[in-house]
């Protein structure tokens, strides 16, 4: 650390504990309360990036959020490391190691500088205009621009840090901890008031913190004396929470914020370990004050971006806040008053200032004349047209502009030194006004957009109003607090305020120089590497909106979202296009204000917390028994149960003929369970499903299938009537929660007079589906008292039964064409109830089977799966399932949508059953059907939905839906593949069992 | 992030609700009487306003009931909540 670039008595860093980090391998020393901005500059190294276009040397450039230049990556390791971080924002803390961005191989000595040497071969939009044709070399293009861009390099690891979200509630939020914010802050709690306090840095204060001049006083004592007592006060109230190291990510509609809370990022390494690092907090706030303050804007000018020129008010942080010089020869350049602040600041720490240059006429404001007396040196009217030093600055070129500020004239006089500030004005920060939907107005005196009206509860008050005074900050943010929060606090009614004010104003948005535009570089977008030639560029080929100019020349487009470039963007654009610059409106500013980290964003929710996981009451089961799942909705399914070595083929084939052979059984409790009751059940039934309920017998059970008032197929499922007024629906595994969904809202909005209420049941049961030719015998052995017999037990209807005193519903229905049974019982006994089932088959060979193979088991049936074989394009008649289709009632949903114009066509896809030429073939679902293959191009009739090998007979079958399929039945088609054509001839959908003797067998 | 006042449970979070179209567009009751214009007419036409816009919504995560809302959607401003069955309170 240079000793010298140190002041000693400094009040906000604990000169005591030494800190050491590494900045590029390098092993360096900082304080305890330094960021590592600072840290660095005490160290002397200003140099800490490369420009991301032509690789020139950016320095650190501000002290916030704002800074565009000083991005690196922090830390190593694979799973923890982040890029494009600020050094300006990171607190300096034992261990912290950082590498430069966009350099390779290091900062000092960059291969990519030399595109800086071809800068005027790459204009703005070069790499869109260069490289997006011929299209094919994008990816010879990609490899080495991405080499030479590397904007910092991703974790390849998961993140193994702690993350959390919390709620907030809240009757005022104050966003900004500064002067104003703190009087806000307090007037709204002494109010009774529940009021919470955010502010991103380490302590409250904002700049006024360390203000400690002449020329600012608050009831005769400095204006940083005067806060430092507000602060103290805030202690004792009550109703005030105050978050610091929090910044406001986002501001919505309805008062809606969310806020990320730093809690570990300052800490020593080894105390990082299991806390917290970042809290994103959600807050719902009453009234909302935004405290923001203002940034400094830079000055455009040629070669305006050498490392060791900074804006002028964070050379005055750097100083006033953590002791560091950020030279020992110091030039000021200014537009405005507040440059003379820092030059003050640094005389009175014993800091070189060799000038200011001010493009103003001299004016005579308290602050300026204080400068003078200092014998600060002030060039009047001039202005800085160029700088040297490559890898820092070394000296500057001053010249006199000419009345109207367009030209420089007259002798350029030289000045040595080692850090130029430059301000160029304040720009309010109105970012997260406008994120919340809030409209700006524009002020023409000082080139401001400032917060007009909003929708929300909500003010700006104090810079980001646009009062810039010290005097004017407090009255104002008083007067607005008071009638905002409707309260009569008279603490700050008759304080004596000394403040300078400022008596001239003038802007230029883009500096003459000596050279002609073209030869000059003026940074526009520092970290974007665009110029005030290329938004000329832009204009010139006829870009006219903002955004458009924005996208083509990146301005305002990099990790800092153009903080410090958005406003000379658009000044200079207003004036070479001639228009007024509130008349050019702004850009969107879009949340995040500072970027986010995605673990911050996705909180707890992560691993096995990502989404909800269902499982079955019988999936330890399955897993004991070695399934292997599929994921359907949240769902985990068994898929099929391989034996050793078994692959998935061999298994399904064995489950799907042991099913028919034997026995089989499937876990089907994942099907939605909606219990409904009421006087007209029966009714509502006869309204939602296309067939007729009202004489189905009790313990009857009837398939139905649900259209969407379109008429095509929504879902289906067997309903069973238990009672008089008393039914169970089910539903797809996956439409489950639509379905109810669906049909609660006709009940409440279009059926309100219907008495029927509706239950999910569907987690409350287990479901057990036995089937093939033992299944009667195994399930007499089960439940020995239940008469099975066809006449007491027939296909179709159901019985109330107990297991082991444990009461149960039995359904006869079947999804697999097979004689079989559903047991329905409580979930806690489904598992035991499994195994028993298991146990009884055991003589038979009862095989367990997965989705797969029940999805086998019924394409062999030609049964549909809805969203298999439907893709909401289906009717029933499409379907050829017209026999579903009452003919007797009056309406139900989707009923008259079956004979609309379009419906009707004789030429819609149809479902049929495909057989392939090689039995042997096995289609892939998804393939396209053709009549003819010689054609180009060729009409695409349709494609297959189910396709498999049916091992029960022993040949490759599918389902297919196609046009006018209904009239093509043994037609020949073909199904074009990559590298062959497959002959395939359309039949029947269904393959096997035509009489459906196996029901009854 | 909206905070909409449900009819029967209060203000709550917008995640807890989903939207359901426009409103006040009642099923026909004899929809086999209607040409398929008509009935076209019902199943496919909805406004798609920049202003004050009639909009069915269910507090899907809470109370499951489906109400009216009138919502200005240039500011996202809520104007009202009304039940289903209810008459807009406003114009
Ligand atoms: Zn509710």
């Amino acid at each position: 650390m240079s000793k010298d670039l140190r002041i000693t008595n400094n009040k906000f860093i604990d000169q005591t504990t030494r800190i050491s980090f590494k900045f590029d391998g390098k092993t360096l020393y900082g304080f305890k309360g330094d960021t590592l901005a600072s840290a660095l500059l005490a160290n002397n190294i200003h140099l800490v990036g490369r420009s991301f276009k032509y690789h020139r040397p950016r320095g650190i450039m501000a002290c916030g959020s704002e800074e565009p230049n000083a991005i690196v990556q922090v830390g190593s390791d694979a799973s923890m490391t982040e890029p494009n971080t600020r050094v300006t924002e990171i607190e300096l803390y034992e261990g912290l190691e950082a590498t430069s961005q966009n350099c390779w191989p290091s900062v000092n000595f960059d291969i990519g500088a030399i595109n800086n040497f071809f800068s005027p071969l790459i204009p703005a939009a070069f790499y869109y205009k260069t490289f997006m044709w011929p299209a094919n070399f994008w990816k010879l293009y990609e490899y080495f621009i991405r080499k030479s861009a590397g904007l910092g390099k991703s974790p390849t690891k998961p993140d193994k840090d702690i993350y959390d979200h919390r709620y907030l509630h809240c009757d005022v939020l104050v966003v900004g901890g500064g002067i104003s914010g703190i009087m806000a802050a307090k007037t709204a709690a002494k109010n009774n008031l529940n009021t919470v306090l955010i502010d991103d840095k380490i302590n409250l204060g904002g700049t006024t913190l360390f203000q400690q001049n002449e020329c600012f006083k608050i009831n005769n004592t400095y204006s940083n004396e005067w806060l430092k007592k507000e602060i103290e006060s805030l202690n004792s109230l009550k109703n005030l929470t105050i978050k610091t190291r929090t910044s406001l990510a986002a501001y919505h509609s309805y008062n809606y914020l969310l806020a990320r809370e730093n809690l570990t990022d300052h800490l020593d390494i080894n105390e990082k370990k299991d806390k917290v690092r970042q809290r994103l907090w959600k807050i719902r706030a009453k009234k909302v004050i935004i405290s923001t303050g203002a940034m400094e804007r830079p000055l455009i000018f040629n070669n305006n971006d050498r490392p060791g020129i900074m804006l002028s008010s964070s050379i005055k942080k750097y100083i006033d806040y953590y002791g560091v010089k950020c030279g020992q020869k110091i030039s000021l350049f200014t537009n405005n008053d507040s440059a003379y602040e820092t030059a003050i600041s640094l005389n009175n720490s014993g800091v070189n200032v060799n000038s200011v240059i001010d493009i103003r006429d001299k004016t005579n404001s308290i602050i300026v004349k204080q400068a003078e007396e200092l014998g600060i040196k002030i060039h009047w009217k001039s202005s800085i047209v160029n700088t040297n030093g490559y890898k820092k600055i070394n000296s500057i070129e001053i010249m006199k502009l000419t009345d109207d500020g367009a030209a420089v004239v007259g002798e350029k006089i030289k000045e040595q030194c080692d850090c130029l500030g430059i301000s160029g004005g304040w720009t309010p920060r109105v970012h997260l006004f406008t994120q919340s939907g809030g409209k700006l107005k524009f002020r023409d005196e000082d080139n401001v957009f400032l917060p007009d009206k909003s929708e929300l509860d909500q003010i700006s008050i104090g810079s980001c109003n646009g009062d810039f005074e010290l005097d004017d900050v407090i009255k104002n943010s008083v007067t607005l607090t008071n009638k905002f929060l409707n309260v009569d606090n008279n603490d700050y009614e008759n304080l004596e305020i000394i403040s300078s004010k400022e008596t001239t104003k003038k802007n230029i948005w883009l500096l003459p120089s000596d050279k002609l535009l073209s030869k000059a570089k003026q940074f526009l977008d520092f970290q974007n590497d665009s110029t005030a030639n290329d938004i000329k560029l832009a204009l010139r080929e006829g870009f006219k909106s903002i955004e458009h100019v924005k996208r083509y020349t990146t301005t305002g487009m990099a990790t800092d979202q153009g903080k410090l470039s958005n406003m000379h963007a658009l000044g200079i654009i207003a004036e070479t296009a001639g228009v007024k610059m509130g008349e050019l409106g702004t850009t969107t500013f879009r949340p995040p204000y500072t970027p986010l980290t995605f673990g911050a964003i996705v909180g707890r929710n992560v691993g096995e917390f990502f989404d909800i996981t269902r499982k079955t009451p019988i999936h330890d089961w399955h897993v004991e028994n070695k399934a292997e799942f599929e994921n359907v909705g949240q769902w985990k399914r068994a898929w099929y149960y391989p034996k050793k070595n078994e692959s998935m083929h061999d298994a399904v084939q064995r489950e799907s003929k042991a099913a028919r052979d034997s026995a089989g059984m499937l876990d089907a409790s994942t099907l939605g369970k909606i219990d409904i009751q009421g006087t007209d059940a029966s009714e509502f039934l006869n309204r939602v499903y296309t067939n007729a309920w009202s004489k189905l017998e009790i313990g009857k059970c009837r398939y139905g299938l649900m259209l969407n008032e379109d008429g095509m197929v929504y879902d289906d499922g067997v309903t069973t009537r238990l009672g008089e007024n008393h039914y169970i629906m089910t539903t797809t595994t996956g439409g489950a929660a639509n379905v109810l969904s669906k049909l609660e809202d006709y009940l409440q909005t279009e059926w309100p007079e219907l008495d029927v209420y509706l239950t999910s049941v569907t987690d409350q049961f287990a479901t057990i589906s036995i089937c093939g030719p033992n299944s009667k015998k195994i399930l007499t052995k089960v439940i020995p008292d239940l008469d099975l017999s066809d006449k007491e037990f027939p296909h179709m209807s159901f019985k109330n039964a107990s297991i082991n005193n444990i009461k149960c519903r039995v359904m006869r229905i079947s999804f697999t064409g097979e004689h079989s049974y559903e047991i329905n019982i409580q979930s806690s006994f489904g598992k035991s109830v499994w195994e028993k089932c298991f146990e009884a088959g055991k003589e038979f060979n009862i095989t367990p089977y997965g989705t797969e193979t029940m999805h086998l088991l019924r394409a062999e049936k030609g049964f549909i799966i809805t969203g298999q074989d439907t893709d909401g394009t289906m009717t029933p008649v499409d379907l050829q399932m017209d026999w579903i289709i009452s003919k007797k009632k009056y309406d139900f949903i989707g009923k008259r949508s079956l004979y609309r114009s379009d419906t009707i066509r004789d030429d819609r896809k149809q479902l049929v059953g495909l057989i392939t030429e090689d039995p042997k073939e096995v289609l892939e679902e998804g393939a396209q059907i053709v009549s003819e293959i010689n054609k180009k191009p060729v009409e695409m009739l349709g494609h297959v939905t189910s396709s498999y090998f049916s091992p029960n007979l022993n040949k490759s079958i599918a389902l297919a839906v196609v046009k006018n399929g209904k009239n093509l039945k043994g037609h020949k088609m073909f199904v074009p593949m990559k590298n062959k054509t497959i002959n395939v001839t359309i039949t029947d959908s269904v393959f096997l069992d035509k009489d459906n003797k196996r029901l009854n067998a | 992030m909206f905070l909409i006042n449900c009819p029967y449970c209060g203000e709550r979070d917008q995640s807890e609700f989903t939207a359901g179209g426009e409103a006040h567009i009642v099923r026909p009751k004899q929809p086999t009487e209607l040409s398929d214009d008509q009935w076209a007419e019902f199943l496919f036409m909805r406004k798609n306003i920049k202003g004050i816009q009639f909009e069915r919504w269910s507090h899907a995560h809470g109370c499951r009931k489906w109400f009216n809302m009138v919502r200005d959607t240039s500011n996202d401003k809520i104007h009202a909540v009304y039940k289903m069955g209810e008459k807009p309170p406003i114009k």
